[in-house]
């Protein structure tokens, strides 16, 4: 129960030249077509195995939304298959086709109803709806009253009511508040630990990284890539800098990381390295002073060049990260065949474990504008405490404790 | 064929509830911001009733040829009223059913054919209370029919049936070409008047009667007259054209669904 297998998927919309050119296509027995298709999804191929959770990332208009209709058999698809095994559970976009006029009540049991179970199982599950849901006595208030994220919150609680094999969810979760989503993913995590298959789509890229095993790529209606969600939440990133002459690639570290490098390459890195003391290094004690010196090296004349840089943890949250925009360092009027060497002085205030640094050239505050390089899993380096008691987390925040009693 | 009809009907067995609980959810809603409530579906057919008896058969001493009661009129007019309401309903309800649930079509997955079957039901139960008024009063006024009067049930069924089966076909046919919701509002106004409600059937020119036949309304219609007005039980032959063209429209129907139900989806 819970797995789910695309075959050859794609969705095309009909679209017509007239209305009437629909008339005659229904009427006329054996007429030509007289519809173009509007391809938004193609060849898509995946499977899931039960228990498994995986998080569908693109741009908007990508398809995504599109594909969770079809494995939820809201719409049929134009080709290809979808088989689903177990009862499925979606919430998609906002609400779940609430009625304004109905009280939250009653539409929960109308909500429920549509989910194929009968008033007893609903009046049954209804005080944990109510308990989940915490929205209090608007519980009993039409729902045109209710926020978008009351709306939410009872529709996440009647979905998630008993444990479905599948749970479907997109970008819904996006509208509940920091205290609602907790709780979502609470539930969502419980499930999962008793087998139950999640899709999830989300722009949220610490939900994605912290709740899937795996992620797929849609762009432009195809499925661009599949894979680990960090990996691929860094493609997505560089993809959508994307602009015209610049590449995106990936290639595999000796560590088994990926490193995804894009830009278009007016200026690029030649070399970095984390340095103690003026020695090469990629093991620092906690609290130690490091420096990281990168060389850049530009092959064309750019007007304007901005120098980022971003730590990551083992699981690829951001710890820390600036650029020289921010920091009121400006480069500019840099010409072709120029060294440049920046040498960045910090503390290393971080937790034991292991972090990467991404590096990024480019000309404004982001990279979202012109980007020259973008490079992920530029240098790794471990944090190792020998010098401080123990602590846990990503920071070093040393306390200074005053007991009185 | 049964294995068809059984993969059609068990998801709809399981969604019971939720076309019970929208026909519940639909009668409530209707009356619920009201005073009296429950009192209003009961008031206004008695209204109607008493009218046309006390305007018809007392003011204006209206008599039907051929029959010597002073109520016979008002009978043929509200029978005729009552269940060619019932038809309009299903109809009219139909043609908009799949546009009205859009909002729930695009968001859920169940199957569709649950929404006219709420049709069917809320359109029965407002039917019922009237029909319930109606034969208290032919109680009261001492016209009960007497057993005839359990030729409605057929009668009922089969009318049910051409209906939704209509309803469905337009239902569809209007998501893709809104024209067609137009068009049949005005068509029915004319359909209610080439139809034996208000007037009786033989009053038209012989030239004309033979044509009124094609008219299944108005088989159907003159069925229940023969029952409630003249007692009698009907010519369950001239229904047999009535029946035919149900399978037609069943057929075209679901041909209709099967083909472009997904399609739908994408339209609203």
């Amino acid at each position: 129960m819970g797995n789910i297998t695309v075959s050859n998927l794609g969705k095309a919309y009909k679209r017509y030249p007239s209305r009437v050119s629909r008339v005659l296509e229904w009427i006329m027995p054996f007429s030509h077509k007289r519809h173009t298709d509007n391809w938004v999804l193609k060849d898509i191929n995946f499977s899931i195995p039960a228990g498994e959770a995986v998080g569908i990332i693109g741009t908007n208009g990508a398809g995504k939304s599109t594909l969770l209709k079809m494995i939820s058999g809201t719409t049929k698809p134009t080709l290809g298959s979808v088989e689903i095994l177990g009862r499925i559970a979606a919430l998609l976009e906002l609400g779940m086709g609430f009625h304004p006029d109905f009280t939250g009540r009653q539409n929960a049991f109308m909500a429920g109803q549509l989910l194929g179970y009968t008033t007893e199982d609903i009046t049954r599950l209804m005080p944990a709806i109510e308990e989940f849901a915490e929205i209090g006595e608007y519980m009993d208030q039409p729902t045109r009253f209710y926020s978008s994220g009351m709306q939410m919150r009872l529709a996440f609680s009647i979905a998630t009511a008993e444990r479905p094999d599948i749970l479907i969810v997109d970008e819904a979760l996006s509208v509940g508040d920091a205290y609602f989503q907790h709780k979502c993913f609470d539930r969502i995590r419980a499930f999962r630990e008793l087998g139950t298959t999640l899709l999830i789509v989300s722009h949220d890229k610490i939900a994605i990284q912290s709740i899937c095993d795996r992620a797929i790529l849609l762009n432009e209606g195809s499925l661009a890539l599949e894979g680990k969600p960090e990996v691929v939440m860094d493609y997505y990133n560089a993809l959508i800098a994307d602009h015209e002459n610049q590449t995106v690639r990936q290639e595999t570290l000796q560590s088994g990381q990926v490193r995804t490098i894009s830009g278009s390459g007016e200026c690029q890195v030649a070399s970095i390295s984390l340095n103690v003391e003026d020695k090469s290094t990629d093991v620092i004690q906690v609290g130690q002073a490091a420096c990281l010196k990168v060389k850049i090296h530009c092959y064309q004349d750019v007007d304007s060049l901005v120098f980022g840089y971003l730590f990551k943890d083992r699981v690829g949250q951001s710890v820390f990260g600036t650029n020289t925009h921010h920091l009121e360092q400006p480069l500019i009027n840099i010409k072709s065949g120029e060294e440049i060497e920046i040498s960045l002085h910090f503390t290393v205030n971080m937790g034991p474990g292991t972090y990467s640094v991404a590096v990024a050239l480019h000309a404004d505050a982001s990279h979202i504008g012109q980007n020259y390089e973008w490079r992920d899993h530029a240098l790794v380096f471990s944090v190792i405490n020998n010098s401080h008691q123990y602590f846990l987390g990503v920071n070093w925040l040393p306390p200074h404790i005053e007991i009185d009693r | 064929m049964p294995l068809i009809i059984n993969k059609k009907i068990s998801p709809l067995w399981k969604f019971r509830s939720f076309i019970f609980g929208s026909i519940k959810r639909e009668f409530q809603t209707k009356y619920r911001n009201s005073i009296l409530g429950i009192a209003w579906p009961i008031l206004n057919p008695l209204v109607m009733i008493l009218i046309y008896t006390l305007v018809f058969s007392q003011v204006m001493k209206a008599r039907l040829p051929g029959v010597d009661s002073m109520f016979a009129y008002s009978i043929y007019l509200c029978i005729g009223i009552i269940t060619w309401n019932l038809f309009t309903e299903i109809t009219l309800r139909g043609q908009t059913v799949f546009l009205d649930n859009a909002n729930l079509i695009k968001k859920l997955n169940f199957p569709k054919l649950c929404l006219p079957l709420i049709v069917i039901g809320s359109a029965l139960l407002n039917f019922a209370i009237i029909f319930l008024i109606f034969t208290l009063f032919l109680v009261f006024t001492n016209q009960f029919p007497g057993w005839v009067y359990f030729a409605v049930i057929p009668l009922l069924l089969l009318q049910i049936a051409f209906a939704i089966c209509l309803g469905i076909s337009l239902g569809v046919l209007n998501v893709f070409f809104r024209d067609v919701g137009q068009f049949y509002s005005v068509f029915l106004q004319f359909w209610f008047w080439l139809t034996p409600i208000v007037y009786a059937g033989d009053i038209l020119p012989l030239s004309i009667q033979p044509y009124l036949a094609l008219n299944p309304m108005s088989g159907l219609v003159d069925a229940y007259h023969s029952i409630f007005v003249n007692q009698q039980w009907p010519n369950w032959y001239r229904l047999i054209y009535v029946l035919v063209l149900t399978l037609i429209l069943s057929f075209l129907g679901y041909r209709l669904f099967q083909k472009h139900g997904g399609e739908m989806v994408d339209e609203l």
